[in-house]
Parts: C-alpha cells; structure tokens; sequence
C-alpha cells in the first residue's frame, strides 16, 4: 500500500477513465487497508481509489507499478478478490497513506462484485499500456501544442456526472422496460384466460372440434407456454414439433446409445444433444415429450422410467432379458459386483449399471449385501 | 359451402346446435381457437417488438430475470417449458437457462465422487461461474434455482434441500427423508456430526441417529472418521470442501478413480 499516492482526483491529459465499480476494499498484502470501502477507479495512466463518504480521501498509483495481477476466487463469507503484485515505489514517489508497508502486493476485495469486467479491463489497459504511448501531464490552462484550448482538464466530479447520468439512464431503460413487460404481461394473461375458456368447452363439448383442432390448439399453448389444461401435461406430447424433434433425436442417439452400451440417462442426452445445437437449445420438458413418441413413431429408441425414478432412453434391440442375462453372467463371472464394479466393467454410468443391477434383483436373479461398506450384488442362490 | 362426406342430416344437426348456442351467447370451442390463433399473431409481435427494445435487460440484468419470471408465474405461464415457445425464441431466455442446466448437470456429474451427489448452491454457484470463464454473462442463484426446477422433470433426483438459510442441491436420486435432512442441517456448522450431537439437539435414541447415519454412509454423502479423538465423526464432503480442501477442477476430478 505504499505505492499509492494522494491524489486530488483530476484525471490528466490524455487520461480517459475506463471502468469503476463501487463497494471496493483495498488490503494491504494480506491485511485489510486502514480505509473503508470505496470506489475503484481505473484510468488509462493509473489505479485510483476513492472513500465512498469522503471524497477528499483519495489515492492512487501509476499502472507502471503492476508486475502482474489474478484473480483470487470468493470464499464462503469472503468476496472476490484482485491481487495486484508491484514493483518497489520510485524514489520521488509523492506522500500517500501509507510510508511503507512489508508487502509488495496489494488486493481489491469487490464486496458489490464486477470482479470480472474489472479484472478484464485492468488487463486491457496492461496490455495496451497506454500510458507509455500518451504520457498524461497536468492540465495547462493555455492549452498545449496545436490542440491549444480543445483538450479540457476532466474532473473526476465531471466523469461522475456522466457516470450518473447513465445510470439514471439505465434504470429508466430498466423501468420502462418493466413497464413495458407489465403492459406485455397483461396481454398475456388474456391468451392464459382464452385457452382456459377454450379447454373448458372441449371438456363439456360444447363445440365440434376436430382432431387438427385440436394439434393447433396445443401448439398455441406450447408457444405461449401455457399448460394443457383439460390433460394437465405441459402442453406437449403431440404437438408436430416434438415429433419433429423424437425424428431427430432417433437418427442423432444410435451411435452414442451403441458406445454406451444401449443406455442413457436422459439427463446425459439433455447435455449431449444441447452440446451439440449450440443454440435454440431444448428445455428439459421438449426433450422429455420427444421421447415419449418414440413408441408411437415406431422409431428404434424407448424411453424407460425405472422404479427410482431415474429416466433413460434405450436401444429398442436391448432387451430387458439380455440385460439382465449379462448383469447376471458379470456378477457370477466375479462372485460378486458393487454398482461402481459393473460400470467400470461395463463403460456404463454408475446411475446406469446400478438401475441393472436392481432390476436383475427384481427378476429374483441377485441379491444384496447392503451394509455400509456399499452395495454388493450376489447370484441369487435361494 | 359444401363439406364432402357429410351428410345433410349431420349439417342440419350441426346448424340446430349452433343455433342454439349462439342463442345463448356462447362462442363456440373452434371459434375461439381461431379467435387465439388471431390474438397469438398479435401478441407476437408486441412481444418481438419488446425484445428489439428491452432483449438485452434480461441478458444483462438477473434482477430483471426475476422478476420476469415472477410474473409469468402469477399469469400462469411458464417462459422456460419449451424452446420452442415465443418467450424462449424472442427473448432468448431459454438458451440462457438451458445452457446452464447443461452446466450445472456438468458439475454435479464430475463432483459425485467426492460428495455422493449433494452439493451447496454456494459451491454450485462458484464452480459454474468459473466453468462459464471471465467474459460470459453474470449468473444469479435465483438463475440456478430456476434451471434446476426445470432439470427435475428428467428424473434425475434433482432437488433442493434447505440448509444453514441456502440450500443443498441434491443430484442423485437418493432417498432423503424429513430425518435426513434435518441431519444434514445440523451437520452445517461444521461440516460433520456425531451420535452424540444428533442425541443431544434431537433427542433421538441412538438407533434412529445410527440408522440415518448408515443410510447417508451407504448413499455416498457422508464419510466416516473413526480416528477422531473422542467418538466417530461424520463427515459431510458437501459441506466442508470450501472450508479445507485444495480446489478441484471437474477435469481433474474426472480423472480421479471413483
């Protein structure tokens, strides 16, 4: 902390302000600054950091000073951190609030976060080192060179204004736009009323609705993202979009379901296939539906729900008897087979070679061991 | 108009029918889905003109994004069921939330090793931040709450388990009862438990502490230190891995042995 200086706050010639952020600490080293928290400001030529409440307290240091700076990642009760290492202070280094100090680095705690923009800026500005190419002097009121009267001393008081003036800006832009979401919302609503009075007719019949009718109504709901509400699903099976969709999928999942010996979890197909678009991605519920028309496609994959819960796509050509005839052939060959043995043998999920396991149990072909030590599998010799 | 295949009694039926309803002032089903239909263009375009005004609030701003979400939720509509909804095409909202389910899937997977699939939304938060990089969008915990309600319909026992005022997110379908979870609560302060802490604050008898104890062993949420001074120690690697140990990027904990 013995590299800043006190400052009276002016930014100089050529010194343009690139980013600050409120709620900053400044440590000395590993130890918090005798200072409260503050503004952190970052020029083209310098660090600058200014009390909150008082604004006559304010220092700041040469970005020549910085060797190097990282980022220390927040903790449990502690925020954000840039650690800043430096160089020894010059010689003809001004006063600032502190003579000297045992540490040769310095950190930003960013209590109100904007660590990362921060930390991108700072090291724009080491990169580009623009001070070097346009030293910054103080401001002449004559003016310097050719340019005499056009460049203006800049206050920090006068950037602050801008500053102000565009957060003012930006919390208009954010009413009007709530505003506007409410207005939105409203028109909303009337679609949310409409598709309710419509479900309710073609509960109580009142109306000949055809089976097309009927798909265009759904897809209405799943574009607005109401739910059907005379079957109480989300909206989707049915719709030709997920068919579309189950289409895709069967093509896209063979080659991946082989490698992985016919199975996947669908959470695992969810981050496959979203990996895979990059963008208009699909929600966990259009996948879901997807694979529901699987059956009635007559494509080769099957959704499955285990017992637990845990859902799974299949290959078709993977039957239950040739699961269970391997899990139990495995678990023979070795004695004995914990979840994590099989899936090690097999290439499979943990999550996956236990449901295998359970539902082999199930067909009375193994039993359990079930103790602490985990759960381990036996040929059902009873 | 003719309708081929109908009969004239049937169009004659149909008439008397529809007579009678608009008699009563009652809109027909059908005429009200093209009424919808009309109303859903419109609607369309106001929200596409909302998004070329205000898309960038919600990618920017998380406060934004939740209160988006609240209301949607009070009008009953849900902007995250499909990516193919308007909200989710127009605003982008889905991707964002998609994409971060992806993520947190991610980060779960590569931890469950360590902690049996239980995680603090903290340590959540924390790794899926650093896995986004520096330059990707800020992401709330109200963000990842969201995505992981819409991951539960995958039937992957995602869930969320309230602790110490967060929250534990719970990755695998394991089985946590009320008794579980108020076990998992006490274990907060400090990272891990013992039969005599369960019997002091709950006053439990010593088999109902054990068998909660054996049950979060055998799932894989807790371990067992049977060295420590005094009585054995039940560790909870959810809940002490800030705390102690040296930080772990999913690639290395994917390379570890399970």
């Amino acid at each position: 902390m013995d590299r800043f200086s006190w400052t009276n706050g002016l930014l100089e010639i050529n010194e343009t302000l690139v980013i600050q952020q409120t709620g900053v600490r400044l440590y000395d080293g590993d130890d918090k600054a005798k200072l409260d928290v503050g503004i952190a400001l970052l020029s083209t030529h310098r660090l600058i950091w200014r009390d909150s409440k008082n604004h006559d307290c304010c220092i700041s240091m040469p970005l020549s000073q910085i060797i190097f700076f990282e980022e220390q990642a927040a903790g449990i009760g502690k925020s954000a951190k840039i650690v800043i290492h430096l160089h020894p202070a010059s010689a003809n280094k001004e006063q600032g609030p502190y003579q000297n100090s045992k540490f040769s680095f310095i950190k930003l705690s960013f209590k109100e976060h904007g660590q990362i923009e921060f930390f991108r800026r700072l090291n724009e500005e080491m990169i580009h080192k623009r001070w070097e190419s346009t030293p910054a002097s103080q401001p002449i009121p004559t003016g310097v060179g050719s340019q005499a009267g056009r460049t203006r001393a800049v206050g920090i008081v006068g950037i602050e204004r801008k500053i102000e003036e565009r957060r003012k800006e930006t919390d208009k832009n954010i009413s009007e736009a709530f505003e506007d979401l409410s207005k939105l919302m409203v028109k909303a609503k009337e679609m949310v009323e409409l598709s309710k009075s419509i479900a309710n007719k073609i509960k109580d019949k009142q109306g000949d609705i055809t089976e097309d009718e009927t798909i265009r109504f759904k897809s209405y709901l799943l574009s607005m993202g109401i739910a059907n509400p005379v079957t109480r699903e989300t909206h989707g099976s049915g719709t030709h979009y997920h068919m579309q969709l189950a289409k895709q999928l069967g093509d896209m999942l063979q080659a991946p379901l082989e490698e992985r010996g016919g199975m996947m979890a669908l959470s695992e197909v969810y981050c496959l296939v979203n990996r895979a678009r990059g963008m208009e991605l699909l929600s966990p519920e259009d996948l879901l539906n997807a694979c529901k028309m699987f059956e009635s496609l007559k494509l080769p994959l099957r959704l499955r729900v285990f017992d637990s819960g845990v859902m799974v796509v299949q290959l078709q050509s993977h039957s239950e008897e040739e699961m269970i005839a391997s899990a139990l052939d495995n678990v023979t060959d070795k004695g004995s087979l914990t979840a994590e043995e099989f899936a090690k043998l097999l290439g499979l999920s943990v999550l996956l070679s236990k449901e295998r396991l359970l539902l082999a149990e199930k067909m009375g072909h193994l039993c359990r061991d079930d103790s602490v030590e985990g759960l381990r599998f036996y040929p059902n010799l009873f | 108009m003719h309708r081929r295949g109908v009969g004239a009694g049937a169009i004659a039926k149909k008439k008397l029918a529809e007579a009678k309803y608009k008699e009563r002032g009652t809109v027909l089903a059908e005429d009200q889905i093209v009424q919808m239909s009309k109303q859903l263009d419109m609607f369309k375009s106001h929200l596409e003109e909302f998004a070329s005004k205000h898309k960038q609030e919600i990618r920017k701003s998380s406060q934004f994004r939740v209160q988006f979400q609240e209301m949607c939720a009070t009008i009953g509509v849900d902007p995250l069921a499909s990516g193919k909804g308007f909200w989710s095409e127009m605003l982008g909202v889905g991707d964002f939330y998609y994409e971060l389910g992806v993520q947190i899937i991610e980060v779960c997977l590569a931890l469950k090793h360590r902690n049996g699939g239980l995680i603090t939304l903290d340590e959540l938060h924390h790794r899926v931040l650093k896995g986004r990089g520096k330059y990707a969008q800020d992401v709330s915990q109200d963000d990842l709450v969201r995505a992981i309600k819409k991951l539960k319909v995958m039937g992957n026992g995602f869930g969320m388990i309230p602790v110490g005022g967060s929250y534990l997110v719970q990755s695998v379908p394991a089985e946590l009862n009320m008794d579980h979870t108020v076990v998992l609560q006490l274990a907060e302060k400090k990272g891990y438990v013992t039969v005599s802490e369960i019997k002091d604050s709950l006053k439990w008898e010593n088999e109902r502490a054990s068998h909660v104890l054996d049950h979060l062993l055998k799932e894989g949420l807790a371990w067992l230190d049977s060295q420590a001074s005094g009585e054995p120690q039940y560790w909870l690697p959810a809940l002490f891995s800030e705390l102690t140990s040296r930080d772990v990027t999913p690639e290395e904990a994917n390379q570890m042995s399970p």
